[in-house]
């Protein structure tokens, strides 16, 4: 009985059916599945299945972010459930984002932000416009050991610098591993701004956000 | 809405009409066959049987354009309606013939032989773009008196898609239909399920070869569709002006439409070309021109004008390498030919006017089909209200990305072109080595390839194809067939 709910869950996360997801997660605490397995049975196959059918070219980003949207949904139900079990996911870390100042665009940032958090990670996104010192208090108040930095622009890019720039004056550079992206960002300026790396799609953010923390 | 565009007004379809009528009493059309010649005569044409020229007189004309059908079905070797020939509908299928083909390796011109006719074959099987397969490539591993059977021969035993085709000779024609037949089940069967289309091919002005006319006679007899390819160089052979062509197209495809219907009435026939405007600086025949795509356009407002199923030579380029020139000229002519209706257009993958085809150009043309097929497509309403109620739902969230209607339409929406177009980052493009289209064209061609997979034919069936295509090489010499490349 267990197995076929967490079996529902996992297909139709993987279905794209968001709302049926949410529902299966409901119906699998009511029959009294342990929240852990229901995160680590049904919706983790379903996200690394989404994962490489993206891989593959089989799947499309509306595919990849409903997904994650759905298992973002699905965790807001069993947050609260890990808690009064004194229980905590374990998390690969906690991320600060935001497009940097001066830029606003959104969509790339937002997409990293949501597979980040769809794969487990402790997402705090401060939107766009952002500047340095907003991203240096975010970074200290939730202890975040990484920080992405998004920016669509050339003339926008040197805010990414000047971030990192604060960081080391706010003292916590030591801290936070920095990680750029962008449409014109590459390597060469990731590693000329200090950065420690840099990603060109929002699979790829995921895969170096594993690596730095 | 479909979009569609029009060259000619109403008034100017029938001034052609009216002079392609007028042609073909004065000074009438030349017929090198005398069984068509007697058709014509017994029709009430004033025949010349000396100088082999018939004059034929409007009504007889007309009654043939009202004989003739205007749709019917290409049916693939599953017994599937698969190309449908009539309306606004848009098929494509590669160039026809190719007497080179490009080297992969070398990018230079080189004689085909069996191994890549065989490979064409297959990348057209599994190109979702590519509607039909046609006898692309002319083998030279065979000896000529047989190459335009054995390359029907190499595409049955490798396909499920129908066919466009055509015979060489007179006497090869039979052999062609055997194989059909048998493919087809019976010669009943083959009649009421056609899955191949015979181009025959006018000499301008005006001129129907002994060859070409008993091939379009003989596909009549048997109900096999025809494809009148009538190919008027603008300038050289006919006048210059894009209506004065299109006139004498008008009136070459008619005297063929005559002369099917004659010899058997209600045979499917399709009005059809391969025209082009006479380059005055080389003296060449560029496919690749604007001109060359007006003048089929413009005749395939006739012939829809006439009631008549429609095809085009469209899609080609003149360029010798897959460049800047090749991409520009096949997407022009496609796209035109798309937006003009034209129920087959033939021509993916072949270059250099029209003698060589491409593995990597056919992979590149099958992404413009694509979009091709998208722009006729045209625009949908989808939602009603069109966006109100998936507005306000947002407000002002860019989160549309996220949105089930988003996952709903965007593939339907959009053409997604394979890997081979390159729409990533600069980034990514020079991680993933800084490859041309012509490189990523080759990567496809590899892929393709490799995750084909060999036609469902009986072994009886493909023994009984091969004991037909032997019999016609040991009549030209040829005691054993090329082997046949690993599947």
């Amino acid at each position: 009985m267990s197995h076929d709910i967490l079996e529902q869950i996992t297909r139709t996360l993987v279905a794209c059916q968001p709302d049926a997801t949410v529902d299966e997660t409901r119906r699998a605490l009511e029959a009294g599945i342990e929240p852990l397995a229901i995160i680590e049975q049904g919706l983790v196959p379903g996200m690394e299945t989404v994962g490489e059918k993206f891989e593959a070219g089989e799947y499309f980003l509306p595919q990849m972010v409903i997904a994650a949207n759905a298992m973002q949904e699905a965790m807001a139900l069993l947050e609260p459930e890990l808690l009064a079990r004194h229980q905590a996911l374990e998390t690969p870390g906690t991320v600060v984002i935001g497009t940097v100042q001066g830029d606003i665009h959104e969509i790339g940032k937002s997409l990293v932000a949501t597979m980040l958090s769809a794969n487990g990670f402790r997402v705090h996104d401060l939107g766009v416009d952002v500047s340095p010192g907003a991203f240096v208090d975010k970074a200290k108040e939730t202890k975040a050991g990484l920080l992405g930095l998004s920016a669509l622009l050339t003339t926008t890019m040197a805010a990414q610098r000047e971030t990192i720039q604060a960081l080391e004056e706010a003292g916590i550079r030591e801290q936070v591993r920095v990680m750029v992206g962008g449409a014109p960002v590459t390597p060469e300026w990731a590693e000329a701004i200090g950065a420690d790396g840099h990603a060109d799609d929002a699979v790829g953010a995921v895969a170096l956000a594993r690596r730095l923390t | 809405m479909r979009p569609q565009f029009r060259l000619l007004t109403d008034e100017l379809v029938e001034r052609i009409i009216a002079e392609g009528f007028e042609l073909l009493m004065d000074p009438g059309v030349r017929v090198h066959n005398d069984e068509a010649l007697e058709l014509l005569a017994d029709a009430g044409a004033q025949v010349d049987f000396d100088a082999q020229v018939a004059h034929v007189p409007r009504p007889i004309v007309e009654d043939a354009l009202e004989a003739a059908h205007s749709a019917f079905h290409l049916y693939d070797l599953d017994g599937e309606p698969a190309v449908h020939y009539g309306g606004d509908d848009v098929q494509f299928d590669p160039g026809s013939a190719a007497i080179t083909v490009l080297d992969s390796a070398s990018q230079e011109q080189r004689a085909p032989v069996t191994a890549d006719f065989v490979k064409f074959v297959k990348l057209v099987e599994t190109l979702p773009q590519l509607d039909a397969q046609s006898t692309a490539i002319v083998c030279t591993d065979v000896p000529q008196e047989i190459s335009d059977l054995y390359r029907l021969y190499l595409a049955l035993i490798a396909m499920r898609k129908p066919i466009v085709t055509g015979a060489f000779r007179k006497d090869t024609w039979w052999t062609m239909k055997d194989l059909l037949v048998a493919v087809a089940g019976g010669k009943d069967e083959l009649a009421a399920r056609p899955i191949a289309v015979f181009d025959v091919c006018p000499s301008p002005p005006l001129l129907w070869s002994d060859l070409t006319c008993q091939n379009l006679i003989d596909c009549a007899r048997h109900r096999i569709p025809s494809q009148l390819v009538s190919m008027p160089l603008a300038g050289a052979t006919a006048p210059v002006t894009i209506a004065g062509a299109v006139v004498q197209h008008t009136a070459e495809c008619m005297s063929g439409v005559t002369i099917c219907q004659l010899a058997n009435r209600g045979a499917p026939i399709v009005w059809g070309g391969s025209p082009a405007v006479f380059d005055m600086r080389e003296g060449t025949t560029p496919m690749g021109a604007v001109g060359t795509w007006m003048i089929d356009c413009a005749y395939t407002e006739v012939g829809k004008a006439l009631g008549l199923p429609t095809h085009a030579y469209l899609g080609m380029s003149d360029a010798k390498v897959v460049d800047a020139q090749c991409g520009l000229e096949s997407a022009g002519g496609a796209l035109m030919g798309a937006l003009a209706g034209v129920n087959m257009i033939s021509g993916a993958g072949m270059m250099d006017f029209e003698s060589c085809q491409s593995f990597e150009k056919l992979v590149i043309d099958a992404e413009i089909i694509g979009m091709a097929k998208r722009l006729i497509a045209g625009v949908e309403p989808r939602d009603d209200p069109l966006a109100l109620t998936l507005m306000r739902e947002l407000g002002h969230r860019a989160e549309y990305l996220g949105q089930l209607h988003t996952a709903k339409w965007f593939s339907e929406e959009q053409y997604i072109p394979s890997s081979l177009i390159d729409r990533g980052s600069l980034d990514s493009w020079v991680r993933k080595g800084r490859k041309t289209a012509w490189e990523r064209a080759q990567d496809r061609v590899e892929k393709l390839l490799a995750e084909c997979e060999p036609p469902p034919m009986a072994d009886d069936l493909r023994e009984e194809l091969r004991a037909i295509t032997l019999s016609a090489a040991q009549r030209f010499g040829m005691d054993e067939l090329p082997p046949l490349p690993e599947a």
